[in-house]
């Protein structure tokens, strides 16, 4: 049975997109079926982030909008097998997102695929109420800061009251904690909330740790996802972040400052 | 850390403890917020409605507020009466503690 996943956030800017693009790529590599598809409506980037913008005639949009069909604008990667990106418009605004138009996408693509992962558009307006709607499962992309702290707590009450799951009292949406953009030195001087905190305050399963990583901005500048970087400590995380959503039992890594030893000290190595 | 530690004057709260204290703080007055049911404008026009049946007010003079502190809530309803014929002017106020924990 397909499942589907939210990236959300309530915040912007905190890496949804990115999360969305490196863990359903992730997936995928693991030999997952999965389709992203991107929810933010009039300013869409996961194309840019995937690496496929020239390759978007049709989108979501069209699709709900009976304009085209589904296998017209459903975008194969060329990288990894079994993965494929549904762009949204960039010229339409949110009110284009029905709740039977994205209902009946989500039908569709449940008969093929193993996971959809739904990018939400940061806020809590229609645009991301659509995106975590049909949701079976919310990853919260939270960095450790006090503003995206605070607006993940929010969105956490918005999937708890106002998803279908919520609405129609089943089985609670499961909730996932993605922390991004950690940087383990400025914990440890005090200047940034340590995981632990985050933890304590959301109160949701840690799924995974994000280190702050210049790989990051690598991978979105040639539009690879960041997983794919295999090198990397952003990457590696991502990848056992995916591990763990499947079952696996995976330390966390990279939540320490790491120890340079005199030839890396030598050699100026980076991650 | 080092011994010449020992020497220092204690250290304030870091700036990430200080960030964690004022969520938490925060964030529970939000999340109490967030399962109250919105009764307070009914419940303001169905109070006014009774007054009126007794004293004529003005739709603006009856004021509910909820007030919340960790482990009870407090409905505070503030009614001003019109002056009576006599001049002075003259305030009932009333104050009843919400039974339930916030």
């Amino acid at each position: 049975m397909a499942k589907i996943i939210v990236m959300t956030s309530g915040k912007g800017g905190v890496g949804k997109t990115t999360s969305s693009a490196a863990f359903g790529t992730g997936l995928a590599l693991r030999g997952f079926k999965t389709c992203i598809i991107d929810f933010d409506v009039g300013l869409r980037n996961l194309d840019l982030i995937m690496g496929c913008e020239r390759r978007v005639v049709f989108d979501f949009i069209n699709v709900i909008n009976g304009e085209a069909r589904l296998s017209q604008a459903l975008i194969k990667d060329k990288r990894v097998e079994n993965l494929y990106i549904l762009p949204t418009s960039q010229t339409r605004d949110k009110d284009a997102l029905t709740e039977q138009g994205v209902e009946k996408i989500l039908n569709e693509l449940k008969k093929e695929f193993d996971y959809i992962i739904c990018d939400s558009p940061a806020g809590i307006e229609r645009g991301a109420l659509m995106a975590l709607y049909f949701a079976d499962h919310a990853i919260i992309v939270t960095n450790p800061e006090v503003s995206s702290v605070r607006d993940s707590d929010r969105i956490l009450g918005v999937i708890q009251a106002k998803s279908r799951r919520a609405e129609k009292g089943e089985a609670p949406v499961q909730e996932h904690l993605l922390v991004t953009r950690y940087d383990p030195e400025r914990v440890e001087k005090g200047e940034m909330l340590k995981v632990e905190d985050v933890l304590e305050i959301l109160a949701i399963p840690l799924l995974g740790i994000i280190p702050e990583s210049p790989a990051v901005l690598r991978a979105s500048n040639v539009g690879m996802p960041v997983v794919l970087d295999d090198k990397s400590n952003a990457g590696q995380a991502y990848s056992d972040a995916v591990g763990r959503f499947l079952g696996e039992k995976i330390e966390h890594r990279f939540v320490k400052v790491e120890k340079k030893g005199f030839f890396d000290r030598l050699l100026r190595r980076t991650a | 850390m080092s011994i010449f530690d020992f020497f220092r004057t204690p250290k304030k709260a870091s700036a990430a403890d200080q960030a964690k204290e004022r969520l938490q703080i925060v964030l529970a007055h939000e999340r109490a917020g967030r399962d109250s049911p919105d009764f307070l404008p009914q419940l303001q026009k169905e109070l006014l409605d009774v007054i009126k049946k007794y004293v004529s007010i003005d739709d603006d003079k009856v004021a509910v507020k909820l007030d919340r502190a960790s482990g009870y809530s407090t409905l505070e309803v503030n009614v001003e009466l019109p002056a009576p014929a006599k001049g002075a002017a003259r305030a009932a106020a009333g104050k009843v503690a919400a039974a339930g924990n916030a």
